[in-house]
């Protein structure tokens, strides 16, 4: 058996794998850069929290309501972003992420300053879950995740994306429904983040609004562009390896957030494609051996072909 | 008792517009969200205080705050931005936000995690206009504002270098064409942008008379807001852009005593703005 911290350790390193792929598919696949993915997070947490508590909902209708509302929120909350582009796209997302956390941290519907507490894990035919089931839970939600990933990513609505991504204009002149592409990549990565946000209360059973800060926002979106935007291995590796940091350095304390700042500077200064990108060192230089040795073995078989003649 | 408001939200204002201001001349010329730009206006309280520390002076502390700005910012563009402007936009910015945790942390290791005293005695007229007095402090600041203002728009306005420097922000390509060195320029423009900086963390270092490791985080955003809100790059629409949202800030918690959380404001204006004036308030698309 894991031990109990391990566990914790694992879940919170799902929940963001979770919340980095789906903010791959806003700024990955549509290339929208989004700095507010924690609000939506806030919002499948709040919602799952409220409806668990105030309206005696089970953990799984609230789940399902949790990605459901977050979902709709980032679909009306993209037409004001489908007005702005690039670094206006950027910081508009960040202030509807202070607004976000600001409605949380204001009206007392949402608990104020003092979040909502007494949100049990969820439970499963009378039983409430442990954590290693609740480790279990998280884990076939990453793999429902990554497989609605690869089924957009292969279908026409991922080349619609990779279309908009790389060039808006031409896309728009090629009969591509900009408009409709962007507010489907903004609705479907943020019913994703409802979902982790849903699981995320679940886990911590009280939630507050600096959970849902600007800070995280920025922890998310370092996850992706760590591991390399625009890819399935990307997001979790990044996920893994800065869900991981916190834990790894903790003999190192005092200078933990330091080190988390400059890896992040260094990471863009020197491999601004992420550590597992396309271009990056580790991917070109396994695509380079793994060239070489076809070549080698093409070089042989054509040596047997010409010792048979 | 509004015109001690309108006071206050006179002096946040000018803070504001010194930040703003450097924030937007650097967009203006590399197009890059300068993040870490509040590390450098924090950086300017923390240079204030040693400065003034081992001088006495808070003349002598302003002018070191902004030399030492300045040069991080021309360190900073020279090793950490001018190699990833070609890069996509969210590359130079996560670059930014890393850098700007970094100092952040810096700041907390090397001086500690308490509020330094920044305590230089003002000595300085208290300026009075009609009912609206501005208190010494609050008259400095705004001086000192509206003197660096003057400068930077005789500079841009009257001078070959001013030209060079707006011409290159509308266009750096053709600009180098006609022999201008537009490295120089774009280096020049940091420097300058991150002085204002230093400037406005200094001010307000002497102005709430303490300097904290996280200083700079609320303005790292709200000032990313009140440019955009002014016109991504424009000058005007960021002194503007500055002011209204200074006096809006004081005056809302003065006047309606709503429960409306300051810090987030600028934002709320900025996103309205956006919706009728994709550009900002004084932006041209």
């Amino acid at each position: 058996m894991l031990s109990g911290y391990l566990v914790t350790v694992l879940i919170t390193i799902g929940i963001y794998i979770i919340l980095a792929l789906s903010l791959n598919v806003i700024t990955g696949y549509a290339g929208q850069i989004s700095l507010g993915h924690a609000a939506f997070m806030g919002i499948g947490a709040y919602t799952s929290a409220l409806l668990y508590t105030k309206a005696g909902f089970s953990f799984w209708p609230a789940f399902v309501l949790a990605g459901l509302v977050a979902g709709a929120v980032g679909a009306i909350l993209a037409i004001p972003c489908l007005r702005v582009r690039d670094d206006f796209l950027a910081i508009t997302t960040m202030g509807i992420n202070f607004v976000i956390e600001a409605v949380f941290l204001y009206i007392p519907f949402f608990g104020a300053g003092m979040g909502i507490g007494g949100i049990d894990a969820p439970s499963l035919l009378g039983k409430e879950l442990g954590k290693s089931a609740f480790l279990g839970l998280v884990l076939v939600t990453i793999l429902l995740t990554i497989a609605a990933d690869r089924w957009l990513a292969r279908s026409w609505i991922g080349l619609g994306w990779a279309a908009i991504r790389e060039d808006e204009q031409a896309a728009g002149a090629m009969g591509i429904d900009v408009v409709r592409f962007k507010v489907l990549a903004f609705t479907l990565g943020s019913a994703g983040a409802g979902l982790a946000g849903s699981l995320y209360a679940h886990f911590l059973t009280f939630i507050m609004p600096v959970n849902f800060g600007f800070a995280q926002s920025i922890v998310i979106l370092s996850m992706v562009v760590f591991g390399g935007i625009g890819t399935l291995r990307g997001p979790i590796v990044g996920a893994i390896v800065l869900g991981a940091l916190p834990e790894i350095s903790r003999p190192a304390m005092e200078y933990r957030t330091l080190l988390y700042g400059i890896l992040l500077l260094l990471l863009m200064r020197f491999q601004p494609d992420g550590i597992l990108g396309d271009r990056s060192l580790v991917v070109r230089g396994s695509q380079r051996l793994l060239r070489s040795r076809r070549n080698v073995k093409a070089t042989t078989d054509n040596g047997q072909l010409k010792t048979g003649q | 008792m509004i015109w001690q408001q309108i006071a206050n939200g006179i002096a946040t204002g000018a803070v504001y517009a010194l930040t703003t201001l450097g924030l937007t001349m650097i967009y203006g010329v590399l197009r890059v969200l300068h993040v870490a730009h509040a590390g450098v206006y924090a950086l300017g309280a923390y240079a204030g205080v040693v400065a003034f520390r081992s001088s006495g002076s808070f003349w002598v502390s302003l002018v070191v705050a902004m030399a030492a700005c300045a040069l991080a910012g021309v360190l900073m563009e020279r090793f950490l931005y001018a190699p990833l402007l070609h890069l996509p936009r969210i590359v130079p910015l996560i670059a930014s936000i890393g850098l700007f945790i970094a100092m952040e942390e810096a700041f907390r290791i090397v001086a500690g995690p308490y509020a330094l005293a920044y305590d230089a005695e003002i000595r300085f007229p208290s300026l009075a206009l009609g009912p609206l007095r501005l208190s010494a402090p609050q008259s400095l600041i705004f001086t000192v504002t509206l003197l660096l203002l003057g400068l930077l728009w005789l500079l841009l306005s009257r001078s070959t270098v001013g030209l060079a420097m707006r011409a290159t922000s509308m266009d750096a390509d053709t600009t180098s064409s006609f022999g201008v060195n537009t490295r120089m320029i774009v280096t020049l423009n940091f420097a300058i942008g991150s002085a204002l900086a230093g400037a406005a963390g200094a001010l307000i270092g002497v102005y709430d008379n303490q300097v904290w490791p996280t200083m700079g985080s609320i303005p790292a955003y709200k000032c990313l807001a009140i440019v955009v809100l002014g016109g991504l790059g424009n000058i005007p629409g960021s002194v503007l852009a500055s002011f209204l949202i200074g006096l809006a800030e004081t005056l809302m918690i003065g006047i309606v005593a709503i429960p409306f959380p300051r810090d987030a404001l600028a934002f709320v204006a900025m996103i309205l703005v956006l919706m009728f004036r994709p550009h900002g308030l004084l932006g041209k698309g």
